[in-house]
């Protein structure tokens, strides 16, 4: 077994977005927590639909459906509160899920040159391949990586699974 | 036996706010950084429409004295649906005389959290950050993020091809000079400068995640 393919067991969080799961290191989450009010108002981040109040905190909500999935969701039923790290710290950022989440322990393959910025790695769980996200390339920062466009993102995904 | 004198309570460091709404949308500003609040009625001799400037949300220029004051439309500013607007916010230490919908209230802010980092592109000039007010998140609208230095230089070197006005940078004004047309009963002045809040950052210390 090459050390380079397979690393030691960790854990993971699983999200739905419609029919597909994503996961995302459990590290990086914060909370699970049911829907509330967001506030809306003027920007230009087109990515951020707006912010909720959580704990004192205002986190901003990132729908990240339209990146991976190719269509933004009509309904939700959690926001998964995960961290992003900027380079100057630590920040909240709310990601609306459609399902319930999971915690799963799992060997995680890294990613390749080839695959998105957006993948940090992939894990099998279930019969399904799943994609570990990087948020810190799924949501928007003051130094965005450059991301294709979904419907191209959505094509190389297809290509390469 | 003597007990030692109980430690004071740190005062709250508060900052007084005006909360408004341009185009219905809520926002705030430091009652600090606004110099006037006019009825629209009343600016009305005074200003004179600037046709060629360039710049769509500036239609109109006040002069004051040696002073010019680009009248700046919200609605246009923030890329919000076209209003009808009732007062003009004179605005401290920037050339902009801002038009806005109305007054909601004025009331206190005990935190500013900086604008969260998610929001990375002009955002990051209109606003000083966010404020939750009866559990309502407002932004903090930046005084001097209405009109950008480039936008500034668009106006002027319209305004001195038409030679139509002095670009002069307004200088500070006594607060006796200030003119209150609308404020909320009981009210400070709106010359009042109240302790600035810094904004708290967002970053978080990962320790205090809950397990």
């Amino acid at each position: 077994m090459s050390p380079q393919t397979q690393t030691d067991s960790e854990s993971f969080v699983l999200l739905r977005l419609a029919e597909r799961r994503f996961a995302v290191a459990a590290g990086d989450i914060a909370e699970l927590v049911a829907p509330s009010r967001i506030f809306r108002f003027p920007h230009h981040t087109k990515e951020i639909e707006g912010v909720i109040l959580r704990r004192g905190r205002i986190v901003p909500v990132c729908d990240v459906a339209a990146r991976l999935i190719g269509k933004s969701l009509l309904s939700r039923r959690f926001y998964l509160i995960a961290q992003r790290r900027y380079t100057n710290g630590t920040e909240w950022i709310a990601l609306p899920v459609t399902g319930d989440c999971e915690l799963i322990f799992a060997e995680m393959i890294p990613a390749s040159e080839a695959d998105l910025p957006h993948v940090s790695g992939w894990l099998s769980h279930d019969g399904d391949v799943i994609e570990v996200l990087n948020l810190n390339a799924l949501t928007p920062g003051p130094n965005p990586t450059i991301l294709p466009a979904p419907a191209e993102a959505l094509q190389q995904q297809e290509a390469l699974s | 036996m003597r007990f030692p004198a109980p430690a004071k309570s740190q005062p709250v460091r508060t900052e007084q706010i005006i909360l408004f709404r341009v185009s219905g949308q809520l926002f705030a500003v430091s009652s600090a950084s606004v110099k006037e609040v006019r009825s629209v009625d009343t600016l009305s001799g005074a200003a004179k429409e600037i046709a060629q400037a360039g710049l769509r949300k500036v239609r109109h220029i006040v002069q004051r004295g040696e002073h010019s004051l680009y009248v700046v439309n919200g609605a246009m500013h923030f890329g919000l649906p076209p209003f009808a607007p009732a007062l003009v916010f004179v605005l401290r230490r920037t050339r902009t005389a801002l038009l806005v919908d109305g007054i909601e209230k004025m009331t206190t802010m005990t935190r500013l959290q900086a604008l969260p980092q998610a929001f990375c592109n002009d955002e990051r000039d209109w606003y000083r950050g966010v404020t939750a007010i009866d559990q309502t998140v407002v932004p903090v609208v930046k005084p001097e993020g209405f009109l950008t230095p480039d936008e500034l230089f668009l106006l002027d070197s319209s305004l001195q091809s038409n030679g139509s006005a002095d670009a002069s940078t307004i200088a500070e004004d006594s607060p006796s000079e200030a003119t209150l047309l609308e404020s909320s009963p009981g009210a400070a002045p709106l010359g009042f400068k109240g302790a600035g809040l810094d904004p708290t950052p967002s970053t978080i210390d990962p320790a205090s995640l809950p397990q």
